[in-house]
C-alpha cells in the first residue's frame, strides 16, 4: 500500500453531512492540491466517532489531532498550518471533553509508539471501517479467495495448525487443533461463533478490532466456515458495544452485496452467512457454553463439559467458538503463510498480542506487540513510565480472571509458556499496572466483588465461595480480620479452582492465592497490626449513613 | 420483586404494542427471546410483569422461561428505573485510578444507595462490572453518554447537565 506522510479523515456520518461535511471534504481536496500535497497526504472519510458535538470533524494522523467543528472557510488555514507548516492549527481543535472511549481509541491509534508490530490492527484506524472498498484495497478478502480457490479445507486447517496460533481469549488453546476437532465431528450442520462478548474488566481490544476493521472478522469467519464445514456464523457481541454492532452490521450488508457472504461465494459453491447476536449484559456469557445458551435464548449458564462445543455446541451441533483477536489473525496467516507467522513472536507462542495498558501509568491505551515482550518493557516504553514517578508494585493481567503479577516477575517474557512456567496467566491481554499506593487486600476485594456479582449462581462452589471470600476480605479491610481467615481464604481458593463448573469460578480463587503467595506480609499486617500499609483500607466499619449522622 | 400491577391503561396499551411489534419483528422462536426482551425494554424503559406475560402468551414460551431470562441479564430490568440511569463501573481498572472517591462523590451527590431510584423518579444509581472503556477510567455512564477520567470534583457539574 502507498505510504503517505499524513492522513486526513473527514467525518461523514449523518450529523456531519447535515452540517456541511461534504463541502469541507471538497475544500480539503482543493486546498491539498493547491499546496501541492496530494502525493503526501491522503484524504478519506470516517464514520461516527462519538463526537457529534463538534461535527464536521477533521482528524489528522499520525498526530491524531481532532479538529471540529470545521467550516469550509477554515479549511485553507487548516491545511496551511497543519499539513504545510506542520503545526497544530490553533483555535480549530475540537474541545477536549472528559470522554470517551472512542477518543482514547483515536489517541491509541497514533501509531507513534516504538517497535509495535501490527498484524491484527494493521488496518484499524487507517481504513474507513464502513467502506468495504477500503478493506478490499488493503488486501481484503484475498485470503478468503485464496482459501476457497487454491486450498482444500484440510489444507486450511493444516496451515493454521502449522502457524502455531493459540486462542487469544485467555485460555491459549491451539486454534488449528480446535478447527480440526470441529471439522472431524459428525453433524448434519455446523456453526462458527465469534466470541465478541469481551467483558473482562480492562479489556477492550476486541472492541477496537471490531470497530476499526470489522471485515477482517467476517473474512476470518468465512474461512473458518469453509475449513470446518459450516455455513452459518454468529457473532455474539457485548450489549455495550453499540458502535461495534453497527459497524459489523454495515460490514455484513456490504459483504453480502459484494458476494463475500451468502450463497455460492466466488462461484465455488461454498455458502456462508453471519448473524449478529447482541449480548444483554452478563460477564458469564463470554464463557463459550454460556454464550451458546444465550444465543439459544436462555439464561447464560455454562453447561457441564465435556461434551465440548466442538462436538455438541449450538443446537447440539459441532460448533467452533473463537475469540475476535484469534480470528483476526487468520486472514494474515492464510495470505502470508504459516512460516511468515512463525517468524513473529516466540517459538512456542508465535504472532503478536494486543494488550490494553491501564492503571497508574503515564500513557494508557492499546498496543500490538510480538509475543514475548516483558512487563518492564511495556511499562517503560509504551506506558511511558509510572505516573508521578511512583514505583511499580504489581500488574493484574487479563481482566479479573488473570493473575496478580508481582514486580519480581516483570522481566518474564509475556507468552503463554513462560507465564505458565512462572505460575501466572496472561489472561485476555489487559495489563492493569498498579503503583505502591495500591493495597492488595483492597484489590482482591474488588476482584472478588466482581466475581460475586457476575457468578451466574448455577454451581455452589462459585456462588457461595465468591460471596464468602468477599465477606472475609471486607472484614479484613475493616480491621476485623483474624489469622484463621488466611487459611480459610486459601481453602476457598482451592475449592473455587477445583470444584467450580466453569472458568469464572475456577479463576475466581486466583487473586486470593496470588496475594497470599506474593504479598502475605501485607495481608498479615491488616490482621495482626490492624494497619493497612498503604492507607487505602478504612480499617473500621464505615457506612454512609453513619458518616451522615456525624455533626457537621 | 417484579412489580405485578399496572394501573395505567395507556401504559398497558403501550406495553402490548411494544410486545406485539417486537414479536412480529423477531418471530416466536426461543432464540429470539432475548432480542424481543431487549426491544421491549428499550421501548418501555423496563420490563413490567404485564410485558413478560404478553411475551409468554404470544411466543408460547412458558412464563417461567421468560421471567428467568428477563431477570438474568443486567441490561434488562424488571423494575421501573429513574429518568436517568447512572452507571458506575466498580471494577479494578477504574477502582485503582480513583474510582473509589468518585463513587463516594456520586452517592453523596445523588443521596442514593446502589440499585436505588430517587423518590422523585429522576435518578437510578447502579454499579456495573465493566463498560468496556477502561482506558479512561474511572468511568461513569449516564443514559448513553460516557464520561471518562472522572474526578470527584466533576460529579456535581456532570449531574447538573441532566434535567
Amino acid at each position: 500500500m502507498k505510504a503517505y506522510r499524513s492522513m486526513v479523515l473527514v467525518s461523514n456520518d449523518a450529523a456531519s453531512l447535515e452540517r456541511g461535511a461534504q463541502e469541507v471534504y471538497q475544500r480539503l481536496q482543493e486546498e491539498i492540491a493547491a499546496f501541492g500535497l496530494q502525493d503526501e497526504v491522503s484524504l478519506s472519510t470516517v464514520g461516527d466517532i462519538g463526537r457529534n458535538d463538534a461535527v464536521p470533524l477533521v482528524i489528522i494522523y499520525p498526530e491524531a489531532t481532532i479538529y471540529g467543528p470545521v467550516r469550509p472557510e477554515d479549511v485553507h488555514f487548516l491545511v496551511e498550518e497543519h499539513l504545510y507548516k506542520g503545526r497544530i492549527a490553533a483555535g480549530l481543535q475540537a474541545s477536549v471533553r472528559e470522554l470517551s472511549g472512542r477518543i482514547a481509541w483515536l489517541s491509541a491509534r497514533k501509531g507513534t509508539l516504538p517497535a509495535e508490530k501490527r498484524v491484527i490492527l494493521e488496518r484499524a484506524g487507517l481504513i474507513d471501517p464502513e467502506n468495504i472498498e477500503d478493506y478490499i484495497i488493503h488486501d481484503g478478502y484475498t485470503a478468503l479467495a485464496k482459501a476457497l480457490g487454491e486450498m482444500t479445507p484440510t489444507q486450511v486447517i493444516d496451515e493454521i495448525k502449522k502457524s502455531g496460533l493459540k486462542g487469544r481469549g485467555g485460555a491459549g488453546f491451539p486454534t488449528g487443533l480446535k478447527w480440526g476437532f470441529v471439522s472431524q465431528a459428525p453433524g448434519e450442520k455446523k456453526y462458527v461463533i465469534c466470541n465478541a462478548d469481551e467483558s473482562e474488566p480492562g479489556t477492550f481490544k476486541d472492541r477496537l478490532i471490531l470497530e476499526g476493521d470489522p471485515h477482517s472478522i467476517l473474512e476470518a469467519m468465512a474461512i473458518a466456515g469453509y475449513a470446518v464445514g459450516a455455513e452459518e456464523g454468529y457473532i455474539y457481541v457485548r450489549g455495550e458495544y453499540a458502535l461495534a454492532q453497527k459497524r459489523l452490521q454495515t460490514a455484513i450488508d456490504q459483504a453480502r452485496e459484494m458476494g463475500f457472504l451468502g450463497k455460492n461465494i466466488f462461484g465455488t459453491g461454498f455458502n456462508f452467512d453471519i448473524i449478529i447476536h447482541s449480548g444483554a449484559g452478563a460477564y458469564i456469557c463470554g464463557e463459550e457454553t454460556a454464550l451458546i445458551e444465550s444465543i439459544e435464548g436462555k439464561r447464560g449458564e455454562p453447561r457441564a463439559r465435556p461434551p465440548y462445543p466442538t462436538t455438541n455446541g449450538l443446537w447440539n451441533m459441532p460448533t467452533l467458538v473463537n475469540n475476535v483477536e484469534t480470528l483476526a489473525n487468520v486472514p494474515a496467516i492464510i495470505r502470508n503463510g504459516a512460516d511468515w507467522y512463525r517468524s513473529i513472536g516466540t517459538p512456542s507462542s508465535p504472532g503478536t498480542k494486543v494488550y490494553t495498558i491501564l492503571g497508574n501509568v503515564n500513557v494508557t491505551g492499546l498496543i500490538e506487540v510480538p509475543m514475548g515482550i516483558t512487563l518492564r518493557e511495556v511499562i517503560s516504553i509504551y506506558a511511558k513510565g509510572m505516573k508521578n514517578g511512583a514505583n511499580f508494585k504489581l500488574a493484574q493481567t487479563g481482566g479479573s480472571s488473570g493473575s496478580i503479577i508481582p514486580a519480581s516477575l516483570q522481566d518474564t517474557p509475556m507468552d503463554f509458556d513462560s507465564y505458565n512456567k512462572a505460575g501466572v496467566s496472561l489472561g485476555s491481554g489487559a495489563l492493569l499496572i498498579c503503583d505502591e499506593d495500591t493495597c492488595v487486600v483492597d484489590l482482591a476485594k474488588v476482584l472478588l466483588n466482581f466475581f460475586r456479582v457476575e457468578s451466574c449462581g448455577k454451581c455452589t462452589p462459585c456462588r457461595i465461595g465468591t460471596q464468602r471470600a468477599h465477606q472475609i476480605l471486607t472484614r479484613i479491610t475493616e480491621g476485623k480480620g483474624q489469622m484463621k481467615d488466611i487459611d480459610e481464604l486459601l481453602a476457598l481458593s482451592d475449592n473455587l479452582t477445583v470444584l467450580s463448573n466453569c472458568g469464572l469460578g475456577q479463576t475466581a480463587g486466583t487473586p486470593l492465592k496470588d496475594i497470599l503467595t506474593h504479598f502475605r506480609a501485607e495481608v498479615e499486617a491488616h490482621i495482626r497490626l490492624k494497619v493497612c500499609p498503604t492507607g487505602v483500607c478504612p480499617m473500621e466499619t464505615r457506612t454512609r449513613v453513619r458518616e451522615k449522622a456525624l455533626p457537621a | 420483586m417484579i412489580s405485578t400491577h399496572l394501573n395505567d391503561n395507556s401504559l398497558i396499551g403501550a406495553v402490548h404494542q411494544a410486545v406485539r411489534e417486537a414479536v412480529e419483528h423477531h418471530g416466536t422462536s426461543r432464540a429470539e427471546l432475548i432480542p424481543i426482551l431487549a426491544d421491549v425494554n428499550r421501548a418501555i424503559g423496563y420490563l413490567p410483569a404485564e410485558a413478560l406475560n404478553e411475551i409468554s402468551r404470544l411466543t408460547q414460551l412458558p412464563k417461567s422461561q421468560v421471567f428467568s431470562v428477563a431477570t438474568f441479564y443486567r441490561m434488562l430490568s424488571t423494575e421501573k428505573l429513574g429518568r436517568h440511569v447512572v452507571q458506575f463501573c466498580e471494577s479494578a481498572p477504574c477502582h485503582v485510578t480513583g474510582g473509589r472517591q468518585v463513587w463516594e462523590a456520586l452517592q453523596d451527590a445523588l443521596d442514593l444507595e446502589p440499585g436505588k431510584t430517587s423518590p422523585d423518579g429522576k435518578w437510578t444509581l447502579v454499579t456495573v462490572s465493566c463498560l468496556g472503556v477502561c482506558g479512561v477510567g474511572p468511568v461513569v455512564v449516564i443514559d448513553d453518554e460516557i464520561y471518562g477520567n472522572v474526578t470527584p470534583e466533576q460529579i456535581p457539574e456532570i449531574l447538573a447537565r441532566y434535567a
